[in-house]
């Protein structure tokens, strides 16, 4: 294994050799970030090879106009909030969910059919899954949704704040940060959507996109990958986690997401509106969306005062720049949620981020 | 929180499974994988099998998780 970190570090140390400026390589994915950090990668590469996390924590990207939306259903007598344990933290405008579950309307499942249980056992309360994530977890939500929808369960419903990536990554390349050269793909995303989904990123924008496991070999392996790429001019699509990513990805799921949910355009954090980003689900669901029973809108809510986790996720600064960054603003007591979440940017750096 | 975890299919009845890592064992479904088979070696994610992972890619995230407790154990405490 020595030898092929080695073999890799050389790629990556030649290629950058010969190339006359800084490149830039971006994940969107809070996976990678975090393995990038603790296996201390970023220390090995040369000064030239910039790492940048890009949108990839669902938590940190979901906007605050929803997470406001879940705290108006979490005050209500007549929800149940079940939610994945990365959102509980999650400051809205007006405290978060672990402000609110000592009241015990609030409780974390560790899958949407844990969500569809406590609609099962609570039938004289709404079960409101707070449903965020990217294509990995959203077809988990569509089973629920069919599952209740067979078996006609009244009180289960959810608030889709599911996200596509690539539309994400158009946005990022049509503007907000188009000094990326190159993306280290998701790879539990990529088992979904197939790794032939980002060919569009590189026929479009003529950006190499590599997608990657986790492992450290994985991850310096991808970037290998793409500084050869860069060096040599060319753009390409590749795959080096064939054990686990198939070009087509799980059909299956892809298959009942598309049953479900279409894509409506839809609010990031820091990014703002993008087109046809977000899931929504379709009108035959419609007595299980959130939104339509309470009347909610997904409309953008207001940032949070001083925190640049929107910045910090399109890659325009890094953590230390924002003037809370381990001042204010800690893992124990955080700002924004680029701080919160464990896959956060800012939680990274400030974890390990330091440690160099 | 889109982390998955490689683990062994070791109880199969319908698209309900009960699938174990390293001697930790949870329930999982396998709607979204129906080929998956007992004794396949799965992806789970967020409750769901969403691929098959072939023995020796899961032998080595295991050994990284095995790992990564560890050092959360010595070093990252608090
Ligand atoms: S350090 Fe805190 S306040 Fe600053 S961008 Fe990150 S999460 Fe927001």
């Amino acid at each position: 294994m020595l030898d092929r970190v080695a073999q890799a570090q050389h790629t990556i140390e030649q290629a950058c050799r010969g190339l006359d400026r800084q490149i830039t390589v971006m994940e969107v994915c809070g996976t990678h970030t975090v393995s990038i950090f603790r296996s201390g990668i970023r220390s090995i590469l040369p000064e030239k090879l910039k790492l940048l996390s890009g949108p990839g924590c669902p938590v940190c990207v979901t906007d605050q106009g929803y997470i406001d939306a879940v705290m108006q259903l979490a005050d209500r007598e007549d929800c149940l909030i079940a939610t994945y344990g990365d959102m509980i933290r999650v400051p809205g405008s007006d405290g978060s969910l672990e402000t609110r579950a000592s009241r015990g309307n609030v409780k974390v499942v560790l899958s949407s059919e844990d969500a569809l249980q406590l609609a099962r056992d609570n039938p004289g309360r709404t079960v409101v899954f707070i449903a965020v994530g990217f294509e990995t977890t959203t077809p988990a939500t569509a089973v629920a949704v069919q599952e209740a929808a067979s078996e006609g369960i009244p009180n289960f419903c959810i608030l889709s704040g599911h996200k596509l990536v690539i539309p994400a990554m158009r946005a990022l390349l049509s503007g907000m940060n188009d000094r990326i050269d190159a993306f280290l793909c998701p790879g539990h995303v990529s088992v979904i959507i197939g790794s032939g989904a980002f060919a569009e990123i590189v026929n479009d924008y003529h950006r190499p996109c590599v997608v990657a496991g986790f492992e450290p070999l994985q991850i310096i392996e991808g970037l290998a990958e793409i500084c050869r790429q860069l060096a040599a001019g060319t753009a390409e699509l590749k795959s080096i986690y064939n054990a686990v990513v198939s070009e087509k990805g799980n059909t299956a799921a892809q298959r009942i997401t598309a049953e479900c949910f279409e894509p409506v355009d839809g609010y990031w954090r820091g990014v703002g509106k993008i087109a046809k980003s977000t899931l929504a689900l379709k009108e035959q669901y419609r007595q299980f969306d959130a939104f339509k029973r309470f009347g909610l809108q997904d409309k953008p809510g207001k940032e949070i005062k001083g925190c640049r986790c929107g910045e910090v996720l399109c890659g325009l600064i890094e953590p230390m720049q924002c003037p809370l960054f381990g001042t204010r603003c800690t893992p124990q007591k955080p700002v924004g949620p680029c701080m919160v979440s464990s896959e956060g940017t800012c939680a990274a750096w400030f974890k390990y981020g330091r440690r160099k | 929180m889109c982390l998955a975890v490689p683990a062994r299919i070791i109880e199969l009845e319908g698209d309900r499974a009960v699938v174990d890592a390293m001697g930790n064992r949870w329930k999982a479904k396998t709607t979204l994988l129906p080929e998956a088979k007992l004794g396949d070696v799965v992806l789970v994610h967020a409750g769901f099998a969403i691929s098959q992972v072939d023995e020796e890619e899961a032998k080595k995230t295991w050994e990284l998780f095995a790992e990564i407790e560890e050092v959360r154990s010595e070093n990252f405490d608090g």
